[in-house]
């Protein structure tokens, strides 16, 4: 069970940090993970005072504040379009509604859960976060750092052309992730990211160029047996190694024929 | 701390513990309409209304409410008794725990989207677990009431 003596709406990020540097304090998001654990807190540190909840779009970037919920970042028109549909995927086999309404990007991503499809989306897009004392960060470093006490202020997506598809494989709808994978082809290569293996997602790029001539059933097999080989993965109560290392086979080429055009992958 | 929100229309100040959940202040409001269920933010038992939006009561803290509006099916009367009798004419409910969330939600998804596919019925309410009824009397009674709808608005009505 979760419990705080304390609950404190911020006035500024400034006070966040300063509250957020004591072991016992902790800043919360949407809370819905955190409510799982069984802990005391002293002071629950609330951000939703602050106007980090908008996603804002410009020619370059979208900025989106770590209140922002997983339901606004699915229904967003621009996401949409530049994502070609793929943020909406990657977050609508998430629980429900009602729960999407409710978890933030900010949790989702700073807590850098093995499980997160939105860490692995996010990763695909080549995403910074903003960091309030640790600055700009791209969020494939992001994902690898240890946890501290900073604060993720904002996700930002700067707008370079690529094309992006997410799929992930689950045993029943609005489960767990049992493998996600968010394909993302940019100008230089194709980059696969593999999250639920089940730790945190990771980034395998196409550096042998096995995709370079296109995409064909035959390199999109290739290059699904290149990552599957190039990923580690773990077993837990959702699948084995083994199992995994051959969804990712399946997953990674069905995704890439995707990109490449082919809608029925599956 | 005391809080106050716009809770079913009317205001309402309270004391609230700072880790107390949403779920557990309304019902001392008398919101009994509000189930707990899994307490896991799975179930959907717990569905209310923040400022418009169906949330997870459950997950929710209530002092993230203060100066809110709150709206549990208490206030929402009229518009849950007209589908209600489309889901109860399916007998899609048999023990009925799991109604008041569903309907919080099913309610939410008509003021967003009037006439969603059947697809869309099912992904929305992805969110609302029923351990009864196998979930097909419900879509069952939701077409039929979306079609009740559609007729009255072409009669005008």
């Amino acid at each position: 069970m979760l419990t705080f003596r304390n609950y404190q709406k911020v006035a500024s990020l400034e006070e966040a940090y300063e509250l957020n540097q004591k072991r016992a304090n902790k800043i919360i998001g949407g809370m819905l993970w955190m409510k799982m654990e069984n802990r005391n807190i002293g002071t629950a540190i609330d951000l939703s005072g602050l106007g980090l909840d908008k996603i804002e779009e410009t020619d370059d970037e979208f900025s989106i504040g770590c209140m922002v919920t997983l339901r606004e970042l699915e229904i967003h028109s621009g996401l949409h379009q530049y994502t070609n549909g793929a943020m909406r995927e990657c977050v609508r086999h998430i629980v429900g509604v009602q729960f999407r309404n409710v978890a933030t990007i900010g949790g989702s991503i700073f807590g850098r859960f093995g499980f997160s499809d939105v860490l692995t989306m996010f990763m695909a897009l080549d995403a910074y976060v903003e960091l309030y004392k640790g600055g700009v960060v791209p969020i494939r470093t992001f994902a690898r750092m240890e946890r501290d006490n900073d604060i993720l202020v904002r996700v930002i997506v700067k707008k370079t052309p690529m094309q992006v598809v997410y799929m992930s494989e689950r045993y029943t709808k609005t489960d767990f992730p049992t493998i996600a994978c968010a394909i993302a082809k940019n100008s230089d290569t194709v980059t696969a990211v593999i999250g639920a293996r089940p730790y945190r997602a990771m980034c395998v790029a196409d550096e042998t160029g096995i995709l370079k001539h296109g995409i064909t059933e035959a390199t999109a097999r290739a290059f699904g047996s290149y990552v599957s080989e190039h990923v580690r993965t773990g077993s837990n109560m959702r699948g084995s190694r083994e199992y995994r290392n051959h969804l990712i086979k399946v997953i990674v080429r069905r995704a890439v024929l995707r990109l490449g055009g082919k809608q029925n992958a599956d | 701390m005391q809080i106050s929100m716009i809770l079913n229309g009317k205001k309402i100040m309270a004391e609230a513990e700072p880790d107390m959940m949403l779920l557990e202040f309304v019902r001392m409001q008398g919101c009994y309409s509000v189930k707990r269920g899994c307490e896991t933010a799975n179930c959907g038992l717990c569905t209310v209304f923040l400022d418009e939006k169906p949330v997870l009561s459950c997950s929710t803290l209530a002092v993230r409410a203060d100066g809110r509006r709150v709206t549990t099916l208490e206030g929402l009367q009229e518009e849950a008794e007209e589908f209600g009798v489309f889901i109860a004419n399916q007998g899609a409910e048999q023990c009925g725990f799991c109604n008041p969330g569903f309907m919080m939600n099913a309610i939410a998804l008509f003021r967003e989207n009037p006439y969603p596919s059947e697809e869309e019925i099912k992904e929305y309410l992805a969110g609302n677990l029923c351990r009864c009824s196998g979930y097909e009397g419900q879509l069952r009674g939701i077409l039929a009431f979306l079609e009740y709808k559609k007729e009255m608005e072409q009669k005008g009505e």
